[in-house]
């Protein structure tokens, strides 16, 4: 075991499927010689070699569309995209090229790929660094979307997810990348794609998150505790494919739900899971389900504390469904 | 030029106007001239065997777009992307190729996959896509994939696997395998983003990739004129830092010698090259066209004596190697065969509701299990689906 950041368990998780696997390759923009400007991929480069750790041109499009021909010819790419809102540009490569080639093929060519990036607010970046563009790539047939929350899901899910036969996209919530520390064993081990965990057991009240926002949760639980609500916290870990089960078991539990994301609201993923529990357990509920999001604005730079979600906005949240 | 000492001619012009014109740009690369007689000088040095295989590729790709037309025109297929004209670039470019290469075509290179030897049948299924496609039906026509052939899926968005080739060229290098990538798209593609990409990679990567530019004078009705403010496509070459040669794209011998010198300079290290292949397209854009909107009848009469097929004809009657009779035998034979695999492709039916689900990830997510049991009750329900789809123009 070692006591690794969770940008430490993300390169630990690259090195240690690199020197298993030599179809692994990395590419994106100063991920080689500079091992990455959050130093995910720091070092990696001496240890592998520079055609296995590839500092690109700097066009996320080709970025992705390199790391598809890379995939379909036997090779298993780990692109990075350097900031999530530089995504964009890559967004016909990823959606109707990456995500769809097994579909359009017939089953005859697969694109097995981990585009990793750090994503989310919370460290001054503005609208160009700070974005949680989640709910475009979870819109997405043919793609999965996986987000750690600390260091040890970093790894065992970015192993997951390079062994995974389908193209993921997976977030990294930066704002984490050094504030949290966690035990990570030495040696390869994966963390189920598609499976959420409950990461404090509740009665009262089920918070739902991902990512960053999940120690938001836990510390609002912390809150409410001595306000008498005792909540339950959902880490989704992966968006798509979505752990039902999971969230629908906690909501038949508690009958009341706060869900929490960076996102704008409108057409946020929590609309998503808003649906399908009241699709699924509308009888369980005991009060309306409640979104705690980012605005639907662009994202500020002054005034991101107040644009993000807090543990004392979710507490409140988390009030208001227990009053009513 | 492509190397110091190739022996492919470069000339230069100093006014070149790059608007569909009635004759071929002075600066292109041929191995005919207008009477189809061969200049000995660059005279690609091929097998009796290779000439008529290559010929026969070209036949079968004019009648093959031909019946394709006429399908759709019957409304037995839905829509078809014709290459008329552009026989010579396909059967070219894919006669240099090995069959261990990458081919990332566009969406108008039903030659280059009659050529690496994809089965009419399987082609055709496509058309109807019907279960017996390989794409299941998922497609609209002309999208073929043959993975174990190395033919990658077509895309409709324009220039997408142009870099794309260029990531499977670099897999090969790493790997230190001799296969390279050659990737095919239209003078409209060059405007792409994936375009720029593509090459921009490829000349930093210094990857094992051909890219093959048709210069068919337009990009659905957009003349090429208005596609960019560059003298010639293949002065792009420069910027990206890799060699170019422009070819006439009418002259099946002048397209393999510079697709066959692109290729060994890829497999020797030596990185990508660009080559523009200037014609016509004599065709419409697709079965949903009317060229005669936007083209001049003029220019396409000038182009139409400079036929692929009918130039390349006259050069294998000259060696003795075609004649009128061998013409006949083999459009007799290719129709038979076309004849009855488009009988059997007709008579597939279409896929099955479950294929829907299939192939979207490996395997099935929770959501698509639910989604396929709801559908298959949804069918019990009704008895069957009533198709209200029609074939839209597009």
């Amino acid at each position: 075991m070692a006591n690794l950041t969770l940008v430490q368990a993300v390169r630990d998780a690259l090195m240690t499927e690199m020197a298993l696997d030599p179809r692994v390759v990395l590419m994106g923009e100063d991920v080689g010689l500079n091992g990455g400007v959050f130093r995910a991929t720091e070092g990696l480069q001496k240890e592998f070699g520079e055609e296995r750790v590839m500092d690109t041109p700097l066009a996320e499009s080709g970025i992705i569309g390199l790391a598809l021909g890379m995939s379909v010819n036997g090779m298993r790419p780990v692109p990075e995209i350097q900031f999530m809102d530089f995504i964009y540009p890559a967004f016909d490569q990823i959606v109707s090229e990456v995500a769809k080639l097994r579909y359009r093929s017939g089953g005859g060519f697969k694109c097995p790929m981990v585009i990793r990036t750090p994503y989310g607010g919370g460290i001054k970046g503005g609208h160009y660094h700070s974005q949680s563009a989640e709910a475009y790539f979870a819109h997405t047939a043919g793609l999965k979307v996986v987000i750690p929350s600390n260091p040890y899901d970093a790894k065992g899910l970015l192993i997951a997810s390079i062994r995974d036969e389908d193209p993921v996209l997976f977030m990294e919530p930066k704002r984490l990348y050094r504030s949290v520390k966690g035990e990570v064993p030495e040696e390869a081990y994966t963390v189920d794609i598609g499976k959420a965990q409950v990461v404090r057991p509740g009665k009262d009240v089920t918070l739902i998150a991902w990512g960053a926002m999940v120690p938001v949760c836990l510390k609002a639980a912390e809150l409410c505790e001595p306000r008498g609500a005792d909540c339950e916290v959902i880490d989704l870990r992966t968006l798509v494919p979505l752990d039902e089960e999971t969230i629908l078991e906690s909501v038949r539990k508690t009958g009341r739900v706060v869900i929490v994301h960076e996102a704008q609201k409108t057409c946020g993923f929590g609309a998503e899971i808003s649906a399908l529990i009241s699709e699924q357990a509308i009888l369980s509920l005991e009060a309306p389900i409640v979104r705690v999001t980012g605005l639907d604005t662009p994202f500020p730079y002054t005034l991101e504390h107040i644009y993000l979600p807090d543990p004392e906005r979710v507490a409140l949240a988390v009030g208001k469904v227990t009053r009513f | 030029m492509l190397e110091k000492n190739s022996k492919l001619k470069k000339k230069t012009t100093k006014k070149i106007v790059m608007k569909a014109p009635a004759v071929l740009r002075a600066d292109c690369f041929r191995v005919l001239d207008e009477n189809n007689r061969p200049n000995e000088k660059v005279e690609p040095k091929l097998s009796k065997e290779m000439l008529i295989r290559m010929y026969r590729n070209m036949m079968a790709t004019r009648l093959f777009d031909e019946r394709g037309m006429l399908l759709q025109r019957q409304g037995r297929i839905g829509f078809y992307v014709p290459s008329f004209g552009q026989e010579a670039i396909q059967i070219g470019t894919a006669a240099a190729l090995k069959n261990s290469d990458w081919i990332f075509p566009s969406y108008r290179e039903p030659g280059v996959f009659l050529s690496r030897g994809a089965g009419l049948f399987e082609m055709l299924c496509n058309l109807w896509g019907n279960q017996s496609d390989v794409c299941k039906g998922r497609q609209m026509p002309v999208h073929y994939s043959f993975s174990d052939l190395k033919l990658f899926s077509v895309s409709s968005p324009i220039a997408t696997q142009v870099i794309q080739a260029v990531g499977a060229s670099l897999a090969s290098k790493i790997r230190n395998e001799k296969d390279i990538a050659i990737t095919y798209f239209g003078d409209g593609g060059t405007s792409e983003n994936d375009f720029h990409t593509g090459l921009t990679f490829a000349g930093a990567m210094k990857t094992p990739t051909v890219f093959i530019c048709t210069n068919n004078g337009f990009a659905i009705s957009v003349p090429t004129q208005k596609q960019t403010g560059a003298q010639r496509m293949v002065d792009k070459a420069i910027g990206y830092g890799m060699p170019g040669i422009a070819v006439d794209g009418n002259d099946v011998l002048a397209v393999y010698s510079a697709t066959q010198e692109a290729a060994d300079r890829a497999r020797r290290g030596e990185g990508p090259t660009l080559i523009e292949c200037v014609t016509l397209r004599m065709g419409p854009h697709s079965s949903s066209d009317d060229p005669t909107r936007y083209r001049d009848a003029q220019v396409f009469e000038a182009w139409a004596k400079r036929d692929p097929i009918q130039r390349f004809r006259q050069y294998l009657e000259r060696k003795k190697l075609w004649d009128e009779k061998k013409q006949e035998d083999l459009e007799k034979e290719l129709k038979a065969t076309l004849a009855e695999a488009v009988e059997k492709a007709e008579k597939e039916p279409p896929p099955q509701l479950d294929t829907l689900f299939e192939d979207v990830y490996a395997e099935l997510t929770p959501q698509l299990v639910r989604q396929k049991e709801d559908l298959l009750a949804e069918q019990e329900l009704r008895g069957k689906f009533e198709n209200t789809s029609e074939a839209f123009p597009l």
